[in-house]
């Protein structure tokens, strides 16, 4: 009899794409208007565990980095269907990149006594490097699959995993050995709503552990911007040319307009 | 031999079944010029089935050496393989500055091989520069669905960054003969835990340069064969949106933005696409952006030197109808 699985899913709180603004002036992101959601991967990771759980049994745990704002949409999650929740949550940690971010998170999964299975998500909307999942893989020693569309099956007895991964021109299905990471493509599933009834008691009676560094045995100097290698110099906008933003409503006219620019281009 | 300090230029040359990513000959293009500038070497990193296969694709791009392991294991990727042999290549060559393709697979090897080497990691950068006073590497790294960049530089050596496709051009350098290493020797014991069980992979045309374009939207999804027919009658390729991706209905080869291709044609013609910002980064440097969307405030209004307001099956019968097909 091999032990009950735990699937721990890394999730990250992002602000909306659509509603940040840069400040030219200041050379600053403006997220104050944006508002924050759960990293739109990182629902399609949480979905694959909890399927994962629905049909193999075993434990959903999401695992967060983060400031004490993340914590509701943490809650989000447990009412989806996650079992348990864990923040680490430190002062010392603002600033960090993706290699601090997999090193904290590797050392978090340590604490928890390891996982079956790491599902990320392929990238967050707004780092978006897509480094943490490999990092996390390559601290804990786990193997590893990028870009996963689809976990076909889940052997717990053999302890292999067989995952279809995209690659150029279409995908491949490999057969990996279990602990592993796996980073899963944004909009692979519908993620489920939260519970009603969980959701209840996730936000009135669930007790949500917190860590700060200390309880993973990292010293302030290894983490935050002073632990981290890259160092941002400047921030640029990319901005859009000027476009004409020529509008028409006549449908005839457009059709006109339209086979003039085709026949323009040559 | 291995070297004392980190120096030089590195750049991973990916290849899958000896197919040569295009951005990989990219990246030596950019780095040909600044190596010529700072007087810098650089070492081309390969790891391939059979060397003979792809040497006449890469010799003449601007490597000063290319180091090469065979291997039969290096015939597609493989994750564990691939970053254990380049990291022993790495270690042994240590170049300053470590450059790789912002492909899926390099994205992966290159996440595994920073965390090896203790060192940071620069991801899918849009340029790359050397500041003059420090010698450090300052590359952009776009974030925010690519609307917002960040000139990062590292403190660690190597220096490593993902560079994107399509920002550079490659550049044929028949002056510099470079020098042909082998080290399969460093990779003969290795093993793989992962096992392929199939492949599924149809090259497909590379639409990242192609002069004229038509992207269907979420808005297409009811009938996309009218919209790929009405690309072919002009001339056009046809490329999607990231939900019409998701959806399984086109591969992600086909699908532009952020997560997607960028595109650089004269014109492109956007159908159904509301214009978020992860899908419009993707179109930034098109010449002629024309769209058709049934909603007058669709943020893609912006975006358009043409915005028709109407329902894009009607406009595109329409145009089917006029331009006879
Ligand atoms: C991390 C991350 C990465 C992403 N990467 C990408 C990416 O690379 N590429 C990408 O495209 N998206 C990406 N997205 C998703 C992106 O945020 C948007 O959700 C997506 O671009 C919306 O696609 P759409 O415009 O086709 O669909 P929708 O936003 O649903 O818009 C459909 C539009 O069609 C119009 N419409 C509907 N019917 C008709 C009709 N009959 N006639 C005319 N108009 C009609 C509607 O008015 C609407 O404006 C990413 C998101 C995240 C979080
Ligand atoms: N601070 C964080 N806390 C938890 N998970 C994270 C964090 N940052 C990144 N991740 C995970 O790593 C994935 C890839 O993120 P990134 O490498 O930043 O693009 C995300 O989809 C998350 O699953």
């Amino acid at each position: 009899m091999s032990p009950e699985p735990v699937y721990i899913v890394t999730m990250k709180v992002v602000p909306k794409t659509e509603e940040i603004r840069f400040d030219p002036v200041t050379k600053t992101v403006d997220r104050s208007k944006a508002t924050n959601e759960i990293n739109p991967a990182d629902k399609n990771a949480l979905e694959e565990a909890l399927k994962l759980k629905d049909k193999y049994g075993g434990k959903v745990i999401v695992l967060s980095m983060g400031p004490p704002f993340f914590e509701p949409f943490l809650r989000t999650a447990l009412a989806m269907g996650a079992d348990d929740a864990i923040l680490i949550s430190d002062k010392a940690l603002a600033g960090s990149d993706a290699y601090v971010t997999s090193m904290v998170l590797a050392k978090g999964i340590q604490k928890i006594g390891g996982a079956t299975l790491v599902l990320c998500g392929e990238e967050s909307s707004d780092g978006s490097t897509g480094q943490v999942p490999p990092g996390i893989a390559t601290w804990l020693g786990y193997s590893l699959a990028t870009f996963v569309s689809k976990i076909i099956s889940l052997d717990l007895e053999n302890k292999k995993v067989v995952v279809r991964r995209t690659i150029k021109g279409g995908y491949e299905d490999i057969d990996l050995p279990l602990p592993a990471v796996l980073a899963i493509e944004l909009g692979i599933n519908t993620p489920r709503f939260p519970d009603f009834r969980r959701k209840r008691w996730a936000e009135k009676e669930y007790k949500m552990t917190i860590w700060n560094i200390h309880d993973l045995g990292l010293k302030p100097e290894e983490v935050g911007l002073t632990g981290s290698p890259s160092r941002v110099k400047t921030l640029i906008e990319l901005k859009p040319p000027e476009r004409m933003r020529k509008i028409i409503t006549d449908p005839d006219q457009a059709v006109e307009e339209i086979i003039k620019i085709i026949k323009s281009i040559k | 031999m291995s070297r004392e300090e980190w120096r030089g230029f590195g750049v991973f040359i990916e290849q899958d079944e000896g197919v040569v990513e295009e951005t990989s000959l990219e990246i030596l293009g950019r780095i040909r010029e600044l190596a010529d500038k700072y007087n810098i070497k650089i070492t081309s990193f390969v790891l391939t089935d059979d060397i003979n296969r792809i040497i006449d694709k890469i010799r003449y791009y601007g490597s000063d050496e290319i180091v090469y392991a065979e291997n039969s294991l290096f015939k597609t990727y493989l994750s564990d393989v691939f970053s254990t042999a380049l990291y022993r290549l790495v270690s042994k060559y240590r170049p300053r500055y470590l450059l790789l393709p912002a492909t899926r697979n390099s994205r992966d090897l290159a996440g595994r091989l920073a965390i090896m080497l203790r060192t940071c990691l620069l991801a899918h950068v849009i340029s790359i520069d050397i500041d003059p006073e420090t010698m450090r590497m300052n590359a952009a790294v776009p974030g925010f669905g690519g609307n917002i960049a960040a000139v990062c530089e590292c403190v660690t050596m190597p220096e490593m960054a993902t560079v994107s496709p399509g920002v550079f051009t490659p550049k044929i350098r028949k002056d510099i003969e470079p020098k042909l290493i082998n080290e399969s020797d460093l990779t003969k014991d290795l093993k793989t835990s992962m096992r392929k069980i199939s492949r599924t992979s149809v090259a497909r045309p590379d639409i990242s340069r192609s002069e004229k374009i038509v992207v269907a939207g979420a808005g297409c999804i009811k009938d996309l064969e009218l919209i790929k027919r009405f690309a072919k009658i002009i001339g056009a390729e046809y490329a999607v949106t990231r939900p019409v991706a998701d959806a399984g209905l086109a591969p992600r080869d086909l699908q532009v933005g952020s997560t997607g291709i960028s595109l650089k044609s004269k014109l492109v013609i956007v159908l159904g696409a509301s214009g978020a910002p992860h899908f419009v980064s993707g179109i930034r440097d098109c010449g002629t952006v024309v769209s058709v969307n049934i909603d007058p405030d669709a943020p893609i209004k912006d975006f358009s030197d043409l915005f028709v307001v109407g329902d894009l099956y009607d406009i595109v019968k329409k145009l089917i109808d006029r331009l006879g097909g």
